[in-house]
């Protein structure tokens, strides 16, 4: 049966993409904050190895990537084995797997939008809170993470457009498993390599675009409104 | 409360003994760069010294000695800073409140509607600090600092951002406070007649040391320091005679 005009494969595509991109920005983002706080407050030796391998992601090819989460987290890995052991818990094969690739791929960018807003809070008003009595986690919770929410709604939804369009480290990890981890742009690449999927590929191809704009009005929308709100 | 600091900074080095009034107002003064706000700083724990004490109303909240440094949130030391510092994102009501939320009751000597009423803030609660004029901006952070029940105030040039105007609106209430409620006031400021109708004693700087400490017409009665204690605007409060 056609819904809007969308076959059940290209349905279930759009369906999978949403559901593991929404996972893999709710899952990486308190890493995400984390890390991004380190990065722009804590100095420790060895900084800038660790700042290299936040961002690996974003300059190694995507393949390569995928395939390190493949034998890192493979049913043959040694993560993958221990979490399947202790936990009952397996990521091959399945939209677990492609929601860690999705986030890892996206993790620099996101990382990277919390770092700079972080950055700008003046840590002035962070001392002044502290002369009022708070704690430094009661600082955090109150002051500074306030402050940098407009970066941090920015590199959510520019990791959940990152992971959308997550391509080689999903293939290479998860394969393409339709309703397991056939994204959309597995799909679309499934359908290219089909003869007569060119119209099926079109609606794919329209629908990621519009999806890609729904996500950059709303990440518009939010920094402005954040924005608004913090300069009255 | 007792001030024993020593710090190297820069080109040159803070090194002060002073005492401070414990329940009036004592004028930190001294021109630009000599070092008044770092003092501050320390006293507040924002900054660490490299060696002395402080001890603020019988409680030892740094000693280098003994090693002992009262990170700021335990020192119970209100800090009016001058630039205000009002929490952006929250009203004014919130940023009032937000060191008093934290404060056990039975330490409290002071609520909401006392310091509403004596700062004349009741009317802009409700504002984001983006939308206050910068008398009402320096009335709500003294609020503020007021609010958390501090053992003591500082008070770190907090009329330099504003004009003459503007110095009227909140040099009033300043007096007021310092009438009102009982607790010391450490008062920074290089502008000789706000010391002169707020505080009681003195401490005088010059590059990072003390020329002298004490209650205000001693100091002003020693001849070494009388090139020191002029300026164009100052009037004596209470004898009554100009200086130009």
């Amino acid at each position: 049966m056609d819904m809007f005009g969308l076959t059940p494969m290209e349905w279930e595509a759009l369906k999978l993409s949403l559901w593991i991109s929404f996972w893999a920005v709710s899952g990486s983002l308190p890493l995400g904050i984390l890390t991004a706080w380190i990065l722009a407050r804590v100095n420790f030796p060895g900084k800038g190895i660790f700042d290299g391998i936040v961002h690996l992601p974003l300059v190694l090819p995507p393949v390569v990537t995928g395939y390190m989460l493949l034998v890192l987290f493979g049913r043959k890995g040694p993560l993958g084995a221990f979490m399947r052991d202790q936990f009952g818990f397996s990521l091959a094969f399945n939209w677990k797997g492609a929601a860690l690739a999705a986030a890892v791929m996206a993790f620099p960018l996101m990382v990277r939008a919390v770092r700079l807003s972080i950055e700008s809070v003046d840590q002035g008003f962070e001392s002044a809170a502290r002369t009022l009595g708070a704690r430094p986690l009661r600082v955090f919770f109150t002051v500074t993470l306030p402050l940098t929410l407009p970066g941090i709604i920015s590199g959510m939804i520019l990791a959940f457009a990152r992971s959308l369009g997550e391509f080689g480290a999903t293939i290479t990890f998860v394969s393409n498993i339709p309703g397991q981890t056939q994204t959309l742009p597995l799909a679309l690449y499934t359908l290219t390599q089909v003869p007569g999927g060119e119209t099926s590929a079109m609606r794919l191809c329209v629908l990621s675009v519009g999806v890609s704009m729904v996500a950059l009005f709303f990440s518009e929308m939010a920094a402005r409104r954040f924005s608004k709100r913090l300069k009255g | 409360m007792e001030i024993e600091l020593k710090r190297k900074q820069g080109d040159f080095t803070v090194d002060v003994v002073f005492q401070g009034d414990p329940s009036g107002v004592t004028g930190l003064f001294g021109p630009s760069g000599s070092g008044k706000t770092s003092i501050v700083s320390m006293v507040a724990g924002l900054l660490k010294p490299d060696a002395g004490h402080v001890v603020v109303g019988g409680r030892l909240l740094y000693d280098s000695v003994r090693r002992i440094n009262l990170s700021p949130e335990k020192r119970r030391i209100g800090y009016v800073f001058q630039d205000g510092r009002l929490l952006p994102h929250l009203t004014v009501k919130s940023n009032l409140t937000y060191g008093m939320n934290r404060t056990p009751l039975e330490r409290r000597y002071v609520n909401l509607g006392q310091v509403v009423e004596l700062l004349g803030i009741g009317h802009i609660l409700e504002r984001r600090p983006a939308k206050l004029s910068g008398g009402e901006k320096q009335r709500v952070a003294i609020g503020r600092a007021l609010l958390a029940s501090p053992a003591l105030l500082l008070m770190d040039e907090p009329l330099a951002s504003l004009d003459g105007n503007r110095k009227n609106e909140v040099l009033p209430f300043i007096m007021r406070l310092s009438r009102e409620f009982s607790i010391p006031i450490l008062y920074v400021t290089h502008a000789l007649d706000e010391i002169i109708n707020l505080a009681n004693r003195m401490v005088l700087l010059e590059n990072g040391r003390v020329l002298g400490s004490g209650p205000i017409k001693e100091l002003m009665d020693r001849p070494d320091l009388k090139g020191y204690l002029r300026n164009e605007t100052y009037r004596f409060a209470s004898s009554g005679h100009a200086l130009t």
